[in-house]
C-alpha cells in the first residue's frame, strides 16, 4: 500500500463512504486450509502488520504445521486451545479492506460438533466461501456445510477448491468436484455458485491468478469477492421497524428508536403500528446532525409520529399500504445449542426482533440430518441436531417468513432457568391463519379482551349436594388451567356468601336471588375474558335455567357433581347434615329441601365411581381449543 | 455506506444494551475509541442525554492531558463521572515502576475495574474494544457475558446470531457490551475526522520530552517517572496511536499535526496500535488471560 499524502485524504475518505461491506463466511475444516486461506487474504490486502508478522514467524516455529513455510493459520486461531490443538474452537471475526471493499469475515469450524458456530457466523453473511481439499473432493462435511450455509438463508457460495498444489493443478480433477458439487447442490437454490481452483499455503489464485493454472479464466477468489453482487432491492420492499426503544427525554418528545429493517420511510409516510393496528404518519426523522428527509433499510434512527399513539418495545412500524403478518403459532426451523435437548411442552424464551415471548414447541415434525438431508423421527432435539417443529407464543408477534427477511423472522431460544441461549430458528410460515387478519384497532369487547388471554372464555357451573366434591374438583380444575397458562376465576358459594351475598337466608326466595347474583358476577366474568368456575348448590332446574340463559350458546357448561346423599352425608366435611338432622340448619339441601338433579347437564360426573383427577380430565375434554 | 452501516450497527447495539439493562454504565478511557463510542451513544440517544453515567477507572498515571479532556467531555455531554481509583494499591505504593506492568496492571487496572463495578452493582458496561486489536478479541462476543466475579470463559461464551442478543443474567453476572466489535483503527480514524470528534491533543505529533525504553519513546509527562542512570529526557517530535498509563505507553516519532496526516500515516503503517501498548508483549496469549481475570 503505497504512502498518502494529507491531501489525498478528503479522496480517500469519500472512497471509504462508498464502499461496500460485504460479510462472508469461510466454511471447511482446518484440513481444508481454512484459516491458512484466510491468513493469506489478510497478508495480501496488507492487513499483517510489521510486529504481527513478527510474533506470526516465532509462532510458526512454535506451533507451526507447514513445516518452513509461515503457517498463517495461526494469524486467525486466536485461543490458546486452538493454536495448541491446531484446530479452531469459536467463532472469530476478522476485517480487510481492499480498495473496492470492506469485508467482515466470520471464520467458524468445520467439524460437525460445531455447527451452531458455523450457524452463528452464516446468520449475519451474505456470502459464503465453501472449502474443498483438491485431494479429497466432495465430501460429507462439503454437504454439511452447504446445508448449513443455505438454511441460515446465504444465496451466494463460493465453492474454492483447495491445495490444487497437491494435485498438479490437474483441471479434470477441479471439473469432477464441480460437477459433483453442481449435482448435489441443486435443492438448496443458491442463486450462483462461483467455482475456483486454488492454493491458499502458495497463494494461487487467492488474489492473482498465479501461472500454474492457465486452464482456469475465472476470477481470482478476491476479484470474486470485490465484485459479486449482494442482497439489492432491499428498499424497495414495504417499511418495517421493530421499536427497540422509547426515548422520552421529556413530555413534549416521544422518540421511537430502532434499525430498519426493510424498506424507506421520510416525513409524511403513512404508517401502522402492530400488533395494536393504529394508524398515523411520520413526523420526522430525528437526528443529531439534524433532522432527515429519507431514511432506509438498515439505518438506525428515531421516529416521531403526527399522532399520539402508545407504541412500545417490541412493537413493529410498517408501511399503511402493506403490513405484515401478525401469528402465535409457526412452523420454523430450529437449530439446538444447548448440551440439555429441546424436549416439546418446555416453555423457553423466544426472542424475535425486539419482542420476547414465552413460546414452547408443540410438535417436532422431524429432524434433519445435517450431513445428507434425510428425515428423521424423534422425540427430543439433540445439541448441534436441526429439526423443523411446530412452535406456539403466548402472544402474537409481527414477523416476515424467515427467507423473506432474516431480521423479522429469525429468533432465539433462551433457558428460563438458565438463561443460557439454547436455540436458533427461523421462521416458516404461521400455521393459523392469522395472516389475513390485519389487525384493527377495535372497541374492546368480550373477544378483544380473550383473545388478549389466548382463551375462550366459560362459565363452569357445578350444581350438587352439599359434600358432593364440586369445590374438589372446582380446585383442580382451576389449578390444571392455570397450569396452561389459561385465566380463571372460582366463584365458590361459601365465599360469595361471606360478601356480596352477606345479607341472603336460606329460604327459597333468598336461595333464588343468592344463584341470580352469582350468575350476574359470572357472566361480568365471562365478558372480562375469564374462565368461571361456579361451585354452588344451585338445587334448582330453573334457577340453572336462568343462568344458562345470560350466556351465549356453548359458553355455559353445566356439570352435574352426582354423589348420593349417604355417601355426602357419610363424608360431612363440614358437619352441617350433622347439624340439619339435629334441626339445627333449616332448608338444607337434601334433607329437607328438594335437589332437583339436571336433567340434561354438559357433564355428569359419579365421584363415588370417578377419582377427581379423571372428574377433571372430562371437563377439560369439554373446553379444549378447537384446533 | 460504509460508515453509515458501523453507525448503525453500533448505535442498534447501545440501545438494546440500555433498553435491557437495570443499572448500565460506560466505560471512559478518554482514548480515541471511547470518544467514538461516547459520541455515537450520545447519537443513539439524542435528543436525550445517554441516560448512563461515565466510569473512568483512574490509575492516576495517566496523563495530563488525559484528564483535561475527560473533564471537558462530561462537561459537554453533561453526563455524570464516577472516577475510581484503587486506594489499596495507592497506599502500597503500586506504581508501574518497581512492581512490573503485569502486577501494575493487575491492581490499578483490573481490580480496580471489578471493585466500582461491584460497588455500584452495574450490570451492563460498555466497553470501546474491538475485534481487529488482537487475536483473543477477535473472538469476543459483542455482548459478553461474565460469570460473578467478571470472568471470562471463551469456552462457554453464548451464541450471538443475527443481531438477537441474549441480554438475561443472575445476580451476580454481568455483561459487557463492545458497540465497537466491528470497527479497525482505520475506521475509528476516518469517523473522528468526518463526525469531528474531539480527542486528546496527544494524538497529534508535537515536540514532547521523551526518553527511550526499548523499541519505544516513553513520555516524561510529571516528575514521577524514575530516570535510569545516564538518562537525559530529549525533545523529540512524537505522538501517540493510543493513549494509557504514561509510563506505559510508547510514542513513536511522527510529524502527522493533523487529523489528514495521521488517517494517512495509519493507512501506510507497517505496525500494530498495540505494539505502543508495553503491558501485551509479555506473552503471546496475555490479552486472553487478562480477560478470564476480568480485564477489558
Amino acid at each position: 500500500m503505497k504512502d498518502l499524502r494529507p491531501k489525498d485524504i478528503s479522496e480517500l475518505f469519500s472512497g471509504q463512504t462508498e464502499k461496500t461491506t460485504l460479510r462472508f463466511i469461510t466454511c471447511g475444516s482446518v484440513d481444508d486450509g481454512k484459516s491458512t486461506l484466510i491468513g493469506r487474504l489478510l497478508h495480501e490486502s496488507k492487513q499483517i502488520f510489521d510486529d504481527q508478522m513478527t510474533a506470526l514467524e516465532s509462532e510458526s516455529r512454535l506451533y507451526g504445521t507447514q513445516g518452513e513455510k509461515l503457517d498463517f493459520a495461526l494469524l486467525v486461531d486466536g485461543l490458546q486451545a486452538e493454536r495448541e490443538q491446531g484446530i479452531t474452537i469459536d467463532v472469530a471475526y476478522r476485517f480487510f479492506a481492499t480498495d473496492k471493499r470492506r469485508f467482515i469475515v466470520a471464520d467458524t469450524p468445520g467439524h460437525e460438533q460445531y455447527t451452531r458456530n458455523m450457524a452463528t457466523g452464516a446468520s449475519t453473511a451474505e456470502l459464503a466461501v465453501l472449502l474443498v481439499d483438491a485431494r479429497k473432493g466432495v465430501l460429507t462435511q462439503t454437504r454439511r456445510h452447504a446445508r448449513i450455509v443455505a438454511m441460515m438463508g446465504i444465496r451466494q457460495v463460493a465453492l474454492a477448491v483447495n491445495k490444487m498444489d497437491m494435485v498438479n493443478f490437474d483441471e479434470a480433477v477441479f471439473n469432477r468436484i464441480v460437477e459433483d458439487f453442481r449435482q448435489f447442490a441443486v435443492p438448496f437454490e443458491f442463486a450462483r455458485v462461483q467455482s475456483i481452483p486454488l492454493s491458499a499455503l502458495d497463494g494461487d489464485n487467492v488474489s492473482s491468478p498465479g501461472n500454474r493454472m492457465a486452464w482456469y479464466e475465472g476470477p481470482t477468489l478476491l476479484d470474486y469477492l470485490e465484485t459479486v453482487e449482494t442482497h439489492v432491492g432491499k428498499t424497495s420492499a414495504p417499511f418495517r421497524m421493530p421499536v427497540q426503544w422509547v426515548n422520552r427525554p421529556n413530555p413534549d418528545f416521544r422518540g421511537f428508536c430502532g434499525r430498519i429493517a426493510q424498506g424507506a420511510i421520510w416525513p409524511g409516510s403513512a404508517v401502522k403500528v402492530l400488533p395494536s393496528g393504529v394508524h398515523s404518519k411520520v413526523k420526522e426523522i430525528v437526528a443529531w446532525e439534524g433532522n432527515r428527509e429519507r431514511a432506509e433499510t438498515g439505518e438506525s434512527v428515531t421516529l416521531t409520529l403526527e399522532d399520539e399513539v402508545g407504541v412500545s418495545r417490541g412493537d413493529v412500524i410498517v408501511s399503511l399500504d402493506d403490513p405484515p403478518q401478525v401469528a402465535d403459532q409457526f412452523e420454523a426451523t430450529v437449530l439446538w445449542m444447548s448440551e440439555h435437548p429441546l424436549v416439546p411442552g418446555r416453555l423457553y424464551l423466544l426472542k424475535i426482533h425486539n419482542r420476547e415471548v414465552t413460546a414452547s414447541v408443540t410438535e417436532i415434525k422431524y429432524k434433519v440430518d445435517v450431513n445428507n438431508g434425510a428425515h428423521l423421527a424423534i422425540k427430543t432435539l439433540a445439541a448441534n441436531e436441526i429439526a423443523v417443529v411446530n412452535l406456539s407464543f403466548n402472544q402474537p408477534v409481527v414477523f416476515e417468513p424467515y427467507s423473506a427477511n432474516r431480521t423479522l423472522g429469525g429468533f432465539i431460544l433462551i433457558d428460563k432457568l438458565s438463561f443460557e441461549t439454547v436455540g436458533a430458528g427461523m421462521i416458516i410460515f404461521a400455521l393459523r391463519r392469522a395472516s389475513n387478519i390485519h389487525w384493527q384497532a377495535l372497541e374492546i369487547n368480550k373477544e378483544t379482551r380473550s383473545a388478549l388471554k389466548r382463551q375462550k372464555p366459560y362459565c363452569i357451573w357445578f350444581t350438587g349436594l352439599s359434600g358432593s366434591g364440586k369445590s374438589t374438583i372446582a380446585n383442580l380444575l382451576e389449578k390444571r388451567l392455570h397450569a396452561d397458562g389459561r385465566h380463571t376465576y372460582i366463584l365458590d358459594g361459601d365465599n360469595v356468601r361471606h360478601g356480596l351475598n352477606r345479607d341472603l337466608g336460606f329460604t327459597e326466595v333468598d336461595r333464588v336471588e343468592n344463584i341470580r347474583r352469582v350468575a350476574e358476577v359470572a357472566k361480568l366474568m365471562v365478558d372480562a375474558g375469564l374462565i368461571t368456575l361456579v361451585s354452588f348448590i344451585s338445587p334448582f332446574t330453573d334457577e340453572r335455567r336462568m343462568a344458562r340463559g345470560l350466556f351465549e350458546p356453548g359458553e355455559f357448561i353445566e356439570v352435574f357433581v352426582d354423589s348420593p346423599l349417604e355417601e355426602c352425608e357419610r363424608r360431612d366435611t363440614k358437619g352441617l347434615y350433622a347439624k340439619a338432622r339435629k334441626g339445627e340448619l333449616k332448608n338444607f339441601t337434601g334433607i329437607d329441601s328438594a335437589y332437583e338433579a339436571p336433567e340434561a347437564p354438559e357433564a355428569h360426573l359419579r365421584t363415588k365411581h370417578e377419582s377427581p383427577d379423571v372428574c377433571v380430565e372430562r371437563i377439560l375434554q369439554l373446553i379444549k381449543p378447537s384446533e | 455506506m460504509n460508515f453509515n452501516q458501523l453507525e448503525a450497527e453500533s448505535i442498534e447495539i447501545i440501545r438494546e444494551a440500555y433498553a435491557n439493562a437495570a443499572n448500565p454504565v460506560m466505560l471512559y478511557s478518554i482514548g480515541k475509541d471511547s470518544s467514538v463510542m461516547l459520541h455515537l451513544a450520545r447519537k443513539a440517544f439524542f435528543p436525550a442525554i445517554p441516560p448512563f453515567p461515565l466510569l473512568h477507572v483512574d490509575t492516576t498515571w495517566k496523563f495530563l492531558e488525559m484528564y483535561a479532556h475527560r473533564d471537558r467531555m462530561v462537561a459537554e455531554t453533561g453526563m455524570k463521572l464516577i472516577t475510581y481509583t484503587n486506594q489499596d494499591g495507592v497506599a502500597a505504593g503500586v506504581n508501574p515502576f518497581t512492581h512490573g506492568s503485569t502486577y501494575y496492571t493487575d491492581v490499578m487496572k483490573t481490580e480496580a475495574l471489578k471493585k466500582p463495578l461491584d460497588m455500584y452493582g452495574f450490570d451492563v458496561i460498555f466497553g470501546g474494544a474491538r475485534r481487529d486489536e488482537e487475536k483473543s478479541r477477535a473472538k469476543e462476543r459483542i455482548f459478553s457475558y461474565r460469570a460473578p466475579g467478571h470472568r471470562w470463559d471463551p469456552k462457554v461464551q453464548r451464541p450471538e446470531l443475527w443481531s438477537l442478543y441474549n441480554t438475561r443474567i443472575k445476580k451476580g453476572e454481568t455483561i459487557r457490551v463492545f458497540p465497537l466489535s466491528n470497527w479497525t483503527e482505520l475506521d475509528i480514524w476516518l469517523y473522528i475526522y468526518h463526525e469531528k470528534i474531539p480527542i486528546v491533543p496527544l494524538y497529534f505529533a508535537k515536540e514532547r520530552p521523551v526518553v527511550r525504553r526499548g523499541d519505544a519513546w516513553i513520555m516524561v509527562d510529571d516528575d514521577r517517572l524514575p530516570l535510569e542512570p545516564g538518562e537525559t529526557p530529549e525533545i523529540r517530535m512524537v505522538r501517540f496511536r493510543t493513549l494509557g498509563c504514561y509510563p506505559l505507553t510508547g510514542a513513536v516519532e511522527s510529524s502527522s499535526g493533523t487529523l489528514e496526516e495521521i488517517i494517512a500515516e495509519t493507512f501506510s503503517a507497517r505496525t500494530s496500535e498495540r505494539q505502543g501498548r508495553l503491558i501485551d508483549s509479555d506473552q503471546a496469549a496475555s490479552m486472553e488471560k487478562k480477560k478470564a481475570e476480568g480485564y477489558f
